[in-house]
């Protein structure tokens, strides 16, 4: 047993949010795919000044030209720079993405802890509307009401996806939930006067983590994948605006003869969920204080 | 004469790993040597290298000899003949030793076939007789019974009657009473030497357990660290040990006898408690769930604390202490019966006064693992009840490294998580949790039987001291009665529910008045050998187990295994079967109450 003392420190001992930063910081895959994250915005936000054509622009001198010094990622077959329409595909995507697996995470965290916490007939009352939406069909309630939302824009699109995306993950959170209101430093917390919400947060969320994670990066690779199929049908993002999904969508059939109309929009919507699963890992592991090799 | 068991320079691996160094051993017919030595010393790989139990990343090098023969290397099928027919094991776990789907009483006679060559009908006779002699009750009955039916205690009673069975050379027992209560292991030690005694088998006896070992063994070895650091017969590591380890560990186990400090002088009522209750539903069923029945976990528990002072709250497992402590804490109005807490009546409290209150009472539990958030820095949980109390930012700066310098702990580790703490530092972040707000009130829930005997003694220490610097009162829940001993002031014993005795512990100690008390106080066992089998002489026994708190029971609860009520009068026997006995503030509950000393 250490018992050794020393006199007290004057700095404050390193709170929670801190040593997860900093166990972050120290893990070098998670910090390559946080950065590639951030190259990744900062192409699709500052990618269309760099060029002079707009993604709707038509450029009729130049119909399925390869790449070259004018359009530099060639232009698909009516004569639209893949370039610009790439950057703004990118855009819609990684926004796309991230918010709905962010929002449809955090939903899903928030109803389904506090169905578990509280019991009774706020778990009844949650686990209902959990259920009723699990069995509407998702996909013709989208086709309804998307072109309603049309004014709302992508954000009402985002709110949408969000909405059918919780649900499965909200009824895993609960029971796990269920599970971690029996351990005794749960019961610690409440003895000790802490609120619901707080336990919630500070004990319930965290010990959860590990799944909420890797809940969330399959959720952005979901949903960018979602928005494809809808903007197949002609619902979500429209022409003559694009995401990574419909470029790819429209790419594959040249795939193999105009390989350019293809292969940057996938490559970089592949970049772009390996970025996000390496950061999923590396957070995952920078939550869980005994995961390996990030001790301390 | 050779040994019976020769064990020499015994070394085991684990995957390269050190866990056994040079173990040198030897056991006579009809000896009971004793292996003690706290957790992870290497007594359990000792004992289960002997008959090959040893998992497969284990190597082990040296010799083990039984009788002449090797064990140490031999094959499966010559091992799988000694163990069914010279060497016995029972296992801290007996429900590990017995199959499941099997009758107790076929596996126990199967065991003898093995052993002997003789007709299935007989063998059953033979379970039947080894059952009786056992002490399980009804044995012809019991014999058709399946393992799971059978409580802790029948277990390991039906697995030293396997162990007879094989009429072996040499039983080895891995820690048999450890997850037993006191009261049951005192009948299992009991029936241990009298399978011993009828089979004239030598007994490695492996236990952390002081006074097991003592009042047991006929000679003694102690492990540290995978080497035998001491060898003797019980009275020479007992009464006069060479090695400093060995005297360290006496020095650190608690002793129901020990003498004690001058009682403290005490203020007002910190904690009041009467005839309070608490049920739980038994239910049946998946989809409806069905109530069947009713635990009745707390059935009119009496408490009395006060200010700088410790109670005891002492019972058997399942005696309902942790949920006594559970109503307490939920500042809820009681199911039944009142809890005043501070002179406030709970059930009647607004959320600020309940507030205020959570500051001056705070907890700490059993299992100083589970307690602690796996995922939040220590810092944070200590921090975690001064947050609440709405503490700012620099009083938590200032206080979190104070506290843990407070209990022992160095407070640069704040940053670091519970899993990278010993057992007994968690231990110690649990109790500078609970002090962070200046409790007035620790109720503490077992907060040492998960320990180390030496690390036990440390964190005992610094409860002692906690209470003096700060003028706490403890409410400390414990089946220790040595432990109880060592700290506490009052003492209130708990049988099934219901308070049956309460009282100063000099006073209860010296001259209990129920005759449950006076069981369990005689059923703590003594590190020391002489003492130890005197006390094995007039050791009360009780009967049996404890009954189940699902059925409510008409007058005295402790009727069923009272050693007192087989001697009364039919008379007095009615009115024990009867009337409830009532209880008063330092009394017995009992109807005929007589002060017997049994320490
Ligand atoms: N939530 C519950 N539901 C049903 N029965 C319960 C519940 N909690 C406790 N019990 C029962 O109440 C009785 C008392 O349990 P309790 O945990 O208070 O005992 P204890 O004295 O603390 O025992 P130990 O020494 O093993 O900790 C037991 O029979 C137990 O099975
Ligand atoms: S009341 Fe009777 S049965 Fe109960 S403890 Fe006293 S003597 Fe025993
Ligand atoms: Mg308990």
């Amino acid at each position: 047993m250490t018992t050794a003392t020393r006199p007290a420190p004057a700095a404050a001992p390193t709170g929670r949010s801190a040593l997860v930063l900093r166990r972050f910081l120290r893990n070098g895959s998670a910090l390559t795919g946080a950065v590639v994250l951030v190259l990744l915005f900062l192409l699709a936000f500052l990618g269309p000044y760099l060029t002079p054509w707009s993604y709707s622009h038509i450029d009729y001198g130049a119909l399925r030209s390869a790449p070259g010094p004018d359009h530099w990622w060639g232009t698909n077959r009516i004569g639209q720079d893949v370039f610009a329409q790439t950057v703004r595909g990118l855009q819609k995507s990684l926004i796309i993405g991230l918010l709905v697996a962010v929002l449809a995470t955090g939903l899903a965290s928030l109803v389904g802890a506090c169905a578990g916490y509280f019991g009774g007939w706020t778990d009844r009352l949650l686990m209902f509307c959990v259920d009723l939406l699990l069995v509407f069909p998702s996909f013709l309630v989208i086709a309804i009401v998307s072109p309603r939302l049309r004014s709302g824009g992508w954000f009402a699109f985002v709110a949408l996806l969000t909405v059918f995306a919780w649900m499965i993950t909200a009824r895993v959170v609960r029971s796990m939930t269920l599970s971690l209101k029996e351990r005794e430093f749960v019961r610690a917390a409440r003895y000790m006067g802490v609120g619901p919400f707080r336990i919630i947060w500070r004990h319930v969320l965290p010990n959860v983590a590990s799944f909420l994670v890797i809940d969330a990066t399959i959720q952005v690779g979901g949903a960018v994948m979602s928005e494809t199929a809808l903007s197949y049908f002609g619902f979500g993002v429209q022409p003559p605006d694009v995401s990574l999904g419909t470029l790819i969508a429209s790419g594959t059939g040249a795939a193999i003869t105009y390989p350019w109309m293809f292969f940057f929009a996938a490559g970089l919507l592949v970049v772009f969920v390996l970025a996000v699963n390496l950061v999923g890992d590396g957070l995952r592991d920078a939550l869980d204080p005994t995961a390996e090799g990030a001790a301390r | 004469m050779s040994p019976l068991l020769d064990i020499t320079s015994l070394d085991v691996d684990f995957g390269g790993e050190a866990a056994v160094r040079d173990v040198n051993l030897t056991l006579d017919r009809g000896e009971v040597l004793g292996l003690v030595g706290e957790s992870g010393s290497g007594k359990s790989v000792t004992a289960l290298s002997v008959l090959g139990l040893l998992p497969r990343n284990a190597t082990a090098r040296g010799s083990i000899r039984l009788d002449g023969t090797e064990l140490l290397g031999a094959g499966e099928r010559a091992l799988t003949r000694i163990r069914g027919d010279r060497a016995a094991m029972v296992f801290q776990d007996p429900l590990s030793a017995f199959t499941p789907v099997h009758r107790i009483g076929d596996q126990i006679a199967e065991a003898v076939r093995a052993h002997r060559d003789i007709g299935r009908e007989q063998a059953r006779t033979r379970a039947v007789e080894l059952l009786d002699l056992v002490g399980i009750p009804e044995p012809a009955l019991r014999a058709k019974a399946f393992p799971h039916e059978f409580s802790g205690g029948m277990r390991q009673r039906a697995m030293i009657a396997m162990a007879m069975a094989g009429e072996p050379d040499l039983i080895l027992a891995d820690e048999p009473t450890t997850a037993l209560d006191v009261t049951i292991q005192a009948q299992i030690l009991d029936v241990l030497r009298t399978a011993q005694r009828e089979t004239g088998a030598a007994v490695l006896l492996v236990s952390h357990d002081l006074g097991v070992i003592a009042g047991t063994a006929d000679r003694v070895a102690v492990m540290r660290d995978g080497r035998i650091v001491e060898q003797g017969t019980a009275a020479e590591v007992f009464h006069r040990p060479r090695e400093p380890y060995t005297r360290q560990l006496l020095a650190a186990v608690p002793r129901i006898d020990a003498p004690r400090e001058p009682r403290p002088p005490t203020g007002g009522t910190v904690l009041k408690v009467r005839g309070l209750t608490r049920t739980f539903p038994v239910l049946k069923g998946t989809v409806v769930k069905r109530r069947t029945g009713t635990v009745y976990a707390v059935d009119g528990v009496d408490l009395d604390v006060r200010r700088g002072e410790t109670l005891a709250l002492v019972g058997e497992s399942g005696s309902g202490k942790s949920t006594t402590l559970f109503e307490l804490l939920e500042l809820a109005a009681p199911e039944g019966g009142t809890v005043e807490l501070f002179g406030q009546r709970l059930g009647s409290l607004t959320p600020a006064e309940a507030k205020a209150l959570r500051r001056r009472v705070q907890i700490v539990f059993q299992d100083p693992m589970a307690s602690l958030d796996p995922r939040m820095p220590v810092g944070d949980i200590i921090a975690e009840p001064l947050r609440t109390q709405g503490a700012d930012r620099a009083a938590v700066a200032r206080r979190v490294p104070e506290l843990l310098t407070q209990v022992g702990l160095d407070p640069a580790h704040a940053d670091r998580f519970p899993h990278q703490f010993s057992g007994g530092q968690r231990q110690r972040v649990g109790i500078a949790r609970a002090l962070s707000v200046a409790p007035e009130l620790l109720v503490l829930d077992e907060p040492v039987s998960a320990l180390d005997v030496s690390v036990q003694a440390g964190v005992l220490d610094l409860l002692r001291r906690l209470k003096e610097e700060l003028g706490l009162a403890y409410l400390f829940v414990s089946h220790d009665l040595s432990v109880v001993r060592n700290i506490a002031d009052r003492v209130s014993v708990v049988y099934l529910g219901r308070t049956v005795e309460a009282g100063p512990v000099d006073e209860v100690f010296a001259r209990p008045r129920h005759p449950y008390t006076q069981a369990l106080l005689s059923a703590v066992p003594l590190p020391d050998p002489e003492r130890e089998r005197e006390r094995q002489r007039s050791r009360i026994l009780l009967a049996g187990d404890p009954p189940s708190p699902t059925r409510r029971y008409d007058g005295c609860r402790f009727r069923t295994r009272c050693p007192l009520y087989v001697q009364l009068t039919v008379d007095e026997q009615k009115r024990c079967a009867h009337d409830v006995p009532g209880f008063e503030q330092d009394g017995a509950a009992c109807h005929f109450p007589r002060a017997r000393t049994v320490l």
